[in-house]
């Protein structure tokens, strides 16, 4: 299979001996080739995507504020092409699904019209001069419809759903009953569930939906009433104004959410809800830890390239780090501090960068111990954007983790069995020296030396350049330019929610250019795809069928 | 991957395609509005008792040599890791030599097997099946009636274990713990069908219409969209009216249900049982069977995914460094007796799991026999020797009579025979008109007669 891409998508096939692998990396270039022609239609730019079980939870609290309970379970976001948010675009609801939104509908709309927040969100009620409150539900169903449906609403909507309301009122004897009602519809309507993009002149989408294109991509969340304002007068269609609200956006305190998310995808975060250890082998691991290693590595993110405007690069080599008491054990460390701190690693320090911290450590690893090969993997897939294709059916995998073996006691030297047969080497020779690197840190990502009473040795070459040890790994992969190519083409199908194809060339290459000129801070390539006119594209036409050909799946691991 | 293979509207609407040809669902659903659930309701009560289809799943399969009976017909033999059964042996088919059939395609380790049982045709990956798992095929016909059209429940904590696939972007995810399930089935919204009194709630009339109104006010939407997003859309609103059919249900008085005794809420459990080790899951499937079972008497549901453990299985032992799929790769075989020792108590213990199953459906009176007798459950996983990923003889068994459609308690082994014959039969045995099932060189028209009454 040639990368489609040129060297910044490679899809790798490990090597000829890989039959069994290559075969099945094979047949499905072929599944691709043979649907391209009926892909046309799929590639273009998705007009419907649902809302993240975040970005639900955002807008609720956006809108309506904070204190407001969301009770319930999301349906599952479905992680394609390396991305949730490609998969926002090919999810529905289900029977499921549907049945959980509208329970919580049902409670958020309670909560909004109760005796606590009525006065505040509704605000206004029936009354002499308008008895029924028609006038009340159709001005509170307008200011509230503008930001659930993150457009105004129609004249004939406004007209439907204040009808609604009153005979709602009337069978349930109830004004705030009968507007909860029509709030619960609201709240399940596809309007809302969904981002549904209108068209707008000259094939792009219209204001509104380029106000919540923008506010999702740097926020994640609806659009505030200022950008919504700003929509309406068609400020956004003049590239100053959209350079203005772009900017205000990104100066924002909320910016920081918007990064986060985008870190939460990129480096499949999400998994830590489902992540179990054994608590018998690793009794500091427990539900806690694991959610306060996932803040941990989103709040260092955001501290080096929000806060201190960093070099994305520097993540990986970065002796800082967020702490808190909760963590101080798995780390090692004392911690006094009540919340959280920036903490720094002494020079030298084995802790140092993103690939040390417990909890991509923890999140490619068995519950009850390491495996280099999943850390391997992660890191080109994640970081790399490569493809490691799964091992063959037939494999025997007896001697790499017979982990009694009395002559093989460390997980270096079961692994070398993988480089000893011609068929495993040719994956494992890309995913095992590098997650060896990482051997220091054990399933949780406590730091360790030995293993089995043997020193662990955590030297190794990275695509023939040479490491000692951790620290020097991630020195490599700063230095990397992979690396960041692959964050530009990750972030850049995040924000449009595809899959990329050889049509987006032009813009990876653009904005590749902007970002290595701005010194590779992640705000300016956020801003360069806010401002790109392919953002806000509103394609019908069929683009090329040649797409980046990658493995989607559940992530779970065989 | 999948997207553009066919329109997804057509994948939707018509529920399979090249499958089996069931033209169900959306007229349906329709009709069944205009009558407010009258339509559904009345075969619940006084009719004939309901027959409800359900699949159990587990991962990793067995060791053949120790798993797979020599005699055939009723009253087989029970090799070691099927001992677990015998308290159950006599609801219980065991079809072993079943195959499926890679016609030149890669084996995907613990996908090809479970996507071939499932929809007919093995897939790389859960996103690229050609056609819905059969179980969506089966809701779909005999779904409509009762409050939920199909449940789907993981014993593993976990709501994405779940191999019910409307198609390959739309998984139906499962109620992961008992806690949730019981809330689910016997929260607020439940009636018991069989309290004397019954008030509609003015409350659920008001839900309903305002849904309607969405329904109707916002089909206008699929008009602006293209193909795909209009079959996503399309979907969406199916599933919005099958909320509204329960609101339906829920105005009218429930039939009686006599089997139906609404159980105590379990207790919540700390966060910290594990529930990868293997003692604590039996216990914790043993709870959810137990609600399943109640819900399923009480009408609540006709159609059933439970999956004990996760394909390549999620099983441990508590403290142990590796868990049951790691060992199954891993783990020599011990020359003295000739098989993985630690391989084959997991496979038993999976076993122990199903015949608790079996015993607690078979353990509640309905009718002149058991709520197990107006049952099929279609036990599988998705590989047979999980050392080689081999996916031919991928282990099935039946359990249940299907209110008198299955001869129960016999082995068939099916020698080579595409393992489509056993989606086939089960869909016929549900009252599902299909003559064939199956895509590629796993099409088939040939059932299992001998189990067909």
């Amino acid at each position: 299979m040639k990368p489609l891409l040129g060297n910044w998508t490679l899809a790798l096939v490990c090597g000829a001996a890989a039959l069994a692998g290559l075969a099945s990396a094979l047949s499905v270039a072929r599944a691709s080739a043979g649907e391209a022609a009926n892909a046309a239609s799929s590639t273009a730019t998705p007009m419907l995507r649902r809302l993240t079980e975040a970005q639900y939870r955002r807008t609720i609290a956006d809108i309506f504020g904070t204190d407001i309970k969301i009770v319930g379970r999301f349906e599952p976001d479905l992680r394609s092409n390396g991305l949730l948010a490609v998969g926002t675009t090919a999810v529905s609801v289900t029977a499921g699904g549907f049945e959980q939104y509208e329970q919580m509908a049902r409670n958020i709309a309670a909560q909004v019209t109760d005796g606590v927040h009525r006065d505040k969100l509704i605000g206004c009620a029936p009354g002499p001069s308008d008895p029924k409150g028609e006038k009340c539900a159709a001005q509170a169903l307008a200011r509230i419809g503008l930001r659930l449906y993150r457009r105004p609403v129609t004249a004939p909507e406004l007209r439907w759903l204040t009808t609604s309301t009153l005979s709602s009122a009337a069978q349930l004897q109830s004004f705030d009953a009968g507007l909860a009602a029509t709030l619960e519809s609201m709240l399940s309507s596809p309007d809302f569930l969904f981002r549904i993009d209108e068209r707008g002149p000259g094939g792009v989408v219209d204001g509104y939906s380029k106000a919540t294109r923008l506010s999702y991509l740097l926020w994640n969340t609806t659009p505030d009433d200022e950008l919504l304002k700003a929509a309406g007068a068609g400020v956004l269609d003049t590239p100053q104004g959209l350079a203005r609200e772009a900017d205000r956006l990104i100066a924002s305190p909320r910016f920081a959410e918007g990064v986060r998310a985008f870190f939460t995808d990129f480096l499949m975060l999400d998994d830590i809800d489902t992540l179990s250890k054994d608590v018998l082998i690793f009794p500091t691991f427990t539900a806690s830890v694991a959610a306060d290693a996932r803040e941990q590595t989103l709040r260092t993110i955001a501290y080096l390239l929000v806060d201190r405007n960093g070099d994305y690069r520097d993540l990986f080599t970065s002796r800082q780090i967020a702490m808190n008491r909760t963590l101080g054990p798995l780390y090692d460390i004392p911690v006094e501090k009540d919340g959280w701190y920036i903490h720094e690693f002494p020079e030298g320090d084995p802790r140092t960068g993103l690939l040390t911290q417990a909890s991509l450590l923890a999140l490619h690893a068995h519950p009850g111990r390491t495996s280099p090969t999943l850390r391997g993997k992660a890191m080109r897939e994640v970081f790399l954007c490569q493809q490691i294709p799964t091992p063959p059916a037939n494999v025997n995998f007896a001697v790499v983790q017979d982990v009694n073996n009395p002559t093989l006691r460390t997980t270096r030297a079961r692994l070398q069995a993988h480089l000893d047969d011609e068929e495993c080497a040719s994956c494992h020779k890309l995913t095992d020296p590098i997650g060896l690197g990482l051997e220091q840190f054990d399933g949780a990502g406590q730091f360790r030396t030995r293993e089995h009473d043997e020193l662990i040795d955590v030297s190794g070459a990275f695509d023939k350049k040479p490491f000692a040890n951790a620290l020097q790994l991630g020195q490599l992969f700063h230095d990397d330019p992979r690396a960041t190519d692959c964050l530009v083409q990750r972030a850049l199908s995040y924000a449009t929610g595809r899959e990329l194809d050889s049509a987006d060339m032009p813009e990876i290459a653009q904005l590749t250019r902007i970002f290595g000129d701005d010194g590779h801070r992640f705000k300016a390539l956020m801003r360069a795809i806010a401002l790109a006119p392919s953002f806000y594209a509103l394609s019908a036409e069929p683009r090329s069928a040649s797409r980046i050909v990658m493995q989607k799946g559940k992530g779970k691991r065989s | 991957m999948s997207k553009g293979r066919f329109s997804r509207r057509g994948f939707l609407l018509r529920g399979t395609l090249g499958g089996a040809a069931v033209t169900l669902g959306l007229p349906i659903l329709d009709a069944f509005l205009d009558n407010n659930g009258a339509a559904f309701a009345a075969p619940l009560g006084g009719g004939p008792l309901p027959v409800r289809f359900g699949t159990w799943f587990w991962g990793c399969g067995m060791i053949p040599e120790r798993w797979q009976p020599k005699a055939t017909g009723a009253g087989y033999d029970l090799p070691p890791q099927l001992a677990p059964i015998k308290r159950v042996q006599q609801h219980v088919t065991v079809l072993s030599g079943f195959d499926v059939v890679l016609d030149g395609r890669g084996n995907l380790p613990h996908i090809s097997g479970n996507t071939a049982v499932r929809t007919g045709a093995p897939a790389d990956v859960w996103t690229a099946i050609r056609a819905p798992t059969l179980d969506v095929t089966i809701a779909e016909a005999i779904g409509s009636g009762s409050f939920f059209r199909s449940l789907e429940l993981s014993a593993d904590g976990d709501p994405r274990t779940s191999y019910s696939f409307s198609n390959g972007n739309s998984l139906n995810a499962a109620v992961p713990s008992p806690f949730e399930l019981y809330t689910k089935i016997f929260g607020a919204d439940f009636h018991d069908p069989n309290k004397a009194d019954f008030t509609p709630d003015p409350r659920i009339m008001v839900r309903k219409s305002v849904l309607s109104g969405v329904g109707e006010q916002r089909r206008a939407l699929l008009a602006r969209l293209g193909a795909s997003d209009r079959a996503r859309l399309d979907q969406y609103f199916t599933s919005l009216r099958e909320t509204e059919n329960k609101l339906a249900l829920q105005l009218q008085k429930p039939p009686p249900a006599e089997a139906c005794v609404v159980p105590p809420a379990p207790t919540k459990p700390a966060s910290s049982v594990d529930t990868t080790d293997i003692g604590n899951r039996k216990a914790n499937h043993r709870l959810m069977a137990e609600l399943l079972a109640m819900a399923l008497a009480c009408n609540q549901t006709r159609v059933f995914n439970f999956a004990f453990s996760t394909a390549a299985s999620d099983l441990r032992q508590a403290g142990n460094t590796t868990g049951y799929h790691q060992i199954t790769h891993e783990e020599l075989i011990d020359r003295t007796i000739g098989y993985q020792p630690t391989v084959d108590k997991f496979a038993t213990w999976s076993m122990e799991g199903w015949a608790d199953f079996v015993e607690v459906m078979a353990g509640i009176k309905e009718g002149d026999g058991t709520l197990l007798d107006n049952m099929m459950v279609f036990a599988h996983s998705d590989v047979s020797y999980a050392k080689n990923h081999d996916v031919t003889g991928v282990p099935i068994m039946l359990a249940g009579r299907a209110g008198g459609k299955i001869k129960p308690g016999i082995h068939i082994n099916g020698a080579g025979e595409p393992i489509t014959r056993v989606g086939l039969t089960v869909q016929q045995a549900m009252g599902l008109s299909v003559d064939a099932w199956g895509l590629d060189t796993m099409r088939t028209k040939r059932n299992l007669p001998e189990i067909l009454v």
